[in-house]
């Protein structure tokens, strides 16, 4: 069996109840059923996770580095949009 | 399973939880020498679980075992290692499917098939054991053995249903070892006593079942189930083939070379 033939797969686990999902890492499999019982045995072997997600890595669509400047940078100068710039009346107290 | 004990020594459930223990870990060391050569990185992680999995079944065994050896002598010294390291090929009794070589990953994915399943029936059966820690064990194992099932289901289907390469690999397979299923299912003098107390679990009642589930899988995968007639039996009675030895003493050099050795 050779390497080229398997998909790749990325796995997400959540760790507790009422946590969200988290990226564990990726994997090679057959298939996602495959994928689902590697990502078992390759990152849940001390009680990582009580979930498990398998997606295949091809079905991602991701930002580009190329993209970083149209996609963020124009936030850096809206400081309006963080809490932080708001001065909070004294009459609403402690938030 | 309410008749009496009596008729049951301890030295007859020291062999007993001893023979459960060499069934695992001698298969937990077939399966232990994928490691670094499985067909890719992810599966060498899941088939060196599996075979863990096995280890810890032998360790729970053969711990139960000592214990009760140790009650029996008066002493305190007796543990695990004895039984795993300090025996020869004549005293281990697993079953001779366990022992036969690793041979390609089809053969070991048609071995892990049989063993799985029968693991899994013949643990609910052990479940009810009137003996606590045979019965605690066997809750525990269990869980285990849903998942290595589900593997071996998994790889069966896969090769199976695969290239016609694969296909005969596995059909090859289930060829050279299907008559080695046979014994799984025969109960001896010391077995039959112990079911007879409601100690062990009666392999005999399982068969039926095991063939059923075993069946399907293979039938789904498009190979057919053997109709050799031919059967292998004696791994109980301590007769082995000629893999076993080699087996004891890749396992147990460092052990008898450096006596009492610890990481």
């Amino acid at each position: 069996m050779s390497l080229e033939k398997l998909e790749l797969f990325e796995v997400f686990l959540r760790s507790k109840r009422g946590l969200d999902h988290k990226h564990a890492g990726s994997l090679h499999a057959e298939d996602k059923e495959q994928a689902l019982e590697y990502a078992r045995d390759v990152y849940t072997r001390r009680s990582e996770g009580v979930s498990i997600w398998v997606v295949k890595s091809n079905d991602i669509c991701a930002s580009q580095e190329d993209d970083s400047d149209s996609f963020f940078d124009p936030s850096d100068d809206k400081p309006y949009r963080h809490a932080t710039y708001y001065d909070i009346p004294k009459e609403v107290g402690t938030m | 399973m309410t008749s009496s004990t009596e008729t049951v020594s301890t030295q007859d459930i020291i062999d007993y939880a001893a023979r459960l223990g060499d069934d695992a870990i001698v298969i937990g060391h077939r399966l232990s020498e994928w490691v670094s050569k499985a067909p890719f990185i992810e599966e060498d992680v899941a088939i060196g679980n599996v075979a863990l999995d096995f280890f810890g079944h032998a360790r729970m065994y053969y711990t139960y075992a000592a214990e009760v050896s140790n009650k029996q002598n008066g002493t305190d010294d007796i543990t695990e290692d004895n039984f795993a390291y300090l025996r020869d090929e004549r005293q281990f009794q697993n079953h001779l499917l366990h022992e036969l070589h690793k041979g390609d990953f089809a053969y070991t994915t048609a071995r892990q098939l049989l063993v799985d399943v029968y693991n899994k029936h013949f643990l609910e059966q052990l479940k009810n054991s009137n003996d606590e820690t045979l019965a605690a064990i066997a809750v525990k194992a269990a869980k285990e053995t849903r998942y290595h099932c589900r593997r071996s289901k998994d790889w069966t289907l896969r090769l199976g249903d695969g290239t016609s390469e694969s296909n005969e690999k596995m059909q090859l397979a289930l060829n050279d070892i299907w008559g080695y299923s046979h014994e799984l299912f025969e109960l001896d003098d010391l077995e039959q006593r112990l079911v007879d107390a409601g100690i062990a679990a009666d392999c005999t009642l399982i068969k039926a079942d095991w063939l059923k589930e075993v069946t399907a899988i293979i039938e789904e995968a498009t190979l057919t189930v053997p109709d050799q007639e031919w059967a292998v039996r004696g791994g109980r009675q301590g007769y082995h083939t000629e893999h076993l030895g080699h087996l004891l003493t890749e396992m147990q050099f460092i052990h008898r070379s450096f006596p009492g050795a610890k990481w």
